[in-house]
């Protein structure tokens, strides 16, 4: 008990004095995690209701598939970004390895098959309600995937946050590839398993704090954007 | 070859889903103007023939062959179900969607918008969510949307099943004003008044096949078949 109030109070005095580091910690988290979030939404959104819309041989196994990859172990995501990064891999050129760019890819492969296939349950159903409607105008397939994200954005919202969450939470994969390199790569996640480590429990419950803080924060301020839950029942 | 006054000419042409035939082998013309209405029991095959006019349901045999090539005709047609699709959107965004497809300019956006929310009482409306209009108010509003881009031909599945008589009034008022102003329109019904309403010309349709087909007054006042005789009394046909 003792532990858990002295973090409180290390977290208090963190964010009252602003430490540098802290804020420099949560910034470079932000920015990883928001990264990610919104590279994956760009691939996810499309594809997911693309996988809703279209008919095609192997679609039944794709989903399973896709299903099956959002349980994917990020230690194991965070390993093969690292082999394909380092100085021996393909794209061991490129220098990318333990840079916050190197955390963005492998939290980018572990969040989009979440998106996508919660996308793709989400736009299953309205799919349904604008089939008949959307092929009688002729529209094109770009037109019907427009359509169907505009309208069913707040169903979206949710999937998005979710990735963002497992994104933000993240340890093993960004560890691995980023190397929790203080001022480089260290985020919020990697230093609380650092001072854990360390056995300075106050200073990791603090972070801990902060980071669920962050995760509230973050959500309630893209519903408040967005306005959910104020415009009727869509 | 199609004759030019010949809207689409259908020839042979049957639908078959696991093996059941649903409607056909059907031959049938329909000329270039005029408010042609399909009438049948339920199951008659009226849907099945009005979504193969449109072309969104395939055809096992036979051809359908429109005056113009098939593209353009799909671009000039418009569809009306029967259950009418909201997008979750206002009922300025649901009328303004079909023009916003086509990259029509924001004026003539907000021009056909005014000018068709006026068409079907809807003016007051435009700013509410489509979603909580009533089945009358959902029905013009897919009226009003079809007619946004002026289409050629419009086809409507029932569209007042389920209405009571003011609503199915005004929404008949705007059928026959766009078809006044030259909208060909091909329509199902079971309500033998609204046909004798509306129609210039009936197509009547029984298990799938042709039964009838001809200048309404003619059909209505003196039917060729024993089936379509017994339909229009009133009586009930399987």
């Amino acid at each position: 008990m003792n532990e858990i109030w002295a973090g409180m109070l290390a977290a208090f005095r963190l964010i009252v004095t602003l430490d540098a580091d802290l804020v420099e910690i949560t910034l470079r988290s932000l920015q990883v995690s928001l990264s990610a979030l919104v590279i994956a939404c760009v691939i996810a959104l499309p594809l997911g209701t693309w996988l809703a819309i279209r008919r095609f041989r192997f679609r039944r196994a794709t989903i399973a598939t896709l299903n099956a990859l959002m349980g994917l172990p990020p230690v194991v995501v965070g390993l093969i970004v690292y082999l394909l990064l380092s100085r021996s891999g393909p794209f061991g050129v490129l220098g990318l390895l333990f840079t916050p760019t190197a955390m963005i890819i492998a939290q980018v492969i572990i969040i989009t098959p979440l998106i996508a296939s919660l996308t793709h349950q989400a736009m299953r159903e309205l799919w349904a309600e604008y089939h008949d409607l959307l092929i009688s105008l002729n529209t094109t397939s770009r037109q019907r995937i427009a359509t169907l994200i505009w309208d069913g954005r707040r169903a979206l919202l949710t999937g998005a946050l979710a990735g963002f969450g497992r994104a933000i939470g993240e340890v093993g994969a960004i560890m691995i590839v980023g190397g929790n390199i203080d001022h480089a790569t260290r985020v919020l996640t990697t230093a609380i398993a650092l001072e854990t480590g360390k056995g300075d429990f106050a200073l990791a419950l603090g972070l801990g704090f902060v980071l669920i803080a962050l995760a509230l924060l973050v959500n309630f301020a893209i519903h408040t954007l967005s306005r959910t839950e104020q415009e009727g029942t869509w | 070859m199609v004759d030019a006054s010949i809207l689409v000419a259908l020839r042979d042409t049957c639908v078959k889903r696991r093996g059941k035939t649903i409607l056909g082998p059907v031959n049938l013309d329909l000329l270039d103007d005029g408010f042609t209405i399909v009438l049948g029991p339920n199951g008659a095959g009226k849907t099945t023939l009005l979504k193969v006019l449109h072309g969104v349901e395939r055809v096992s045999s036979g051809t359908v062959k429109w005056s113009v090539p098939d593209a353009v005709a799909r671009q000039t047609q418009a569809y009306v179900f029967q259950r009418p699709v909201m997008l979750r959107r206002s009922v300025r965004q649901n009328l303004a969607y079909p023009l916003k497809l086509v990259g029509a300019s924001a004026s003539d956006i907000d021009n056909g918008v005014t000018f068709w929310a006026a068409q079907i009482g809807l003016t007051e409306m435009l700013d509410r969510p489509a979603t909580r209009l009533s089945g009358g108010e959902k029905q013009k509003l897919a009226l009003g949307r079809a007619l946004i881009r002026t289409p050629r031909v419009l086809f409507l599945d029932e569209p007042c099943a389920n209405l009571d008589g003011r609503s199915t009034r005004e929404i008949e008022g705007v059928l026959q004003r766009a078809n006044a102003a030259g909208t060909r329109i091909i329509m199902t019904t079971h309500n033998l008044g609204q046909a004798r309403r509306l129609a210039s010309d009936i197509v009547f349709l029984l298990n799938g096949r042709l039964h009838e087909q001809g200048r309404a007054t003619d059909v209505l006042r003196a039917p060729q078949t024993p089936e379509a005789k017994a339909f229009f009394q009133g009586d009930i046909v399987e």
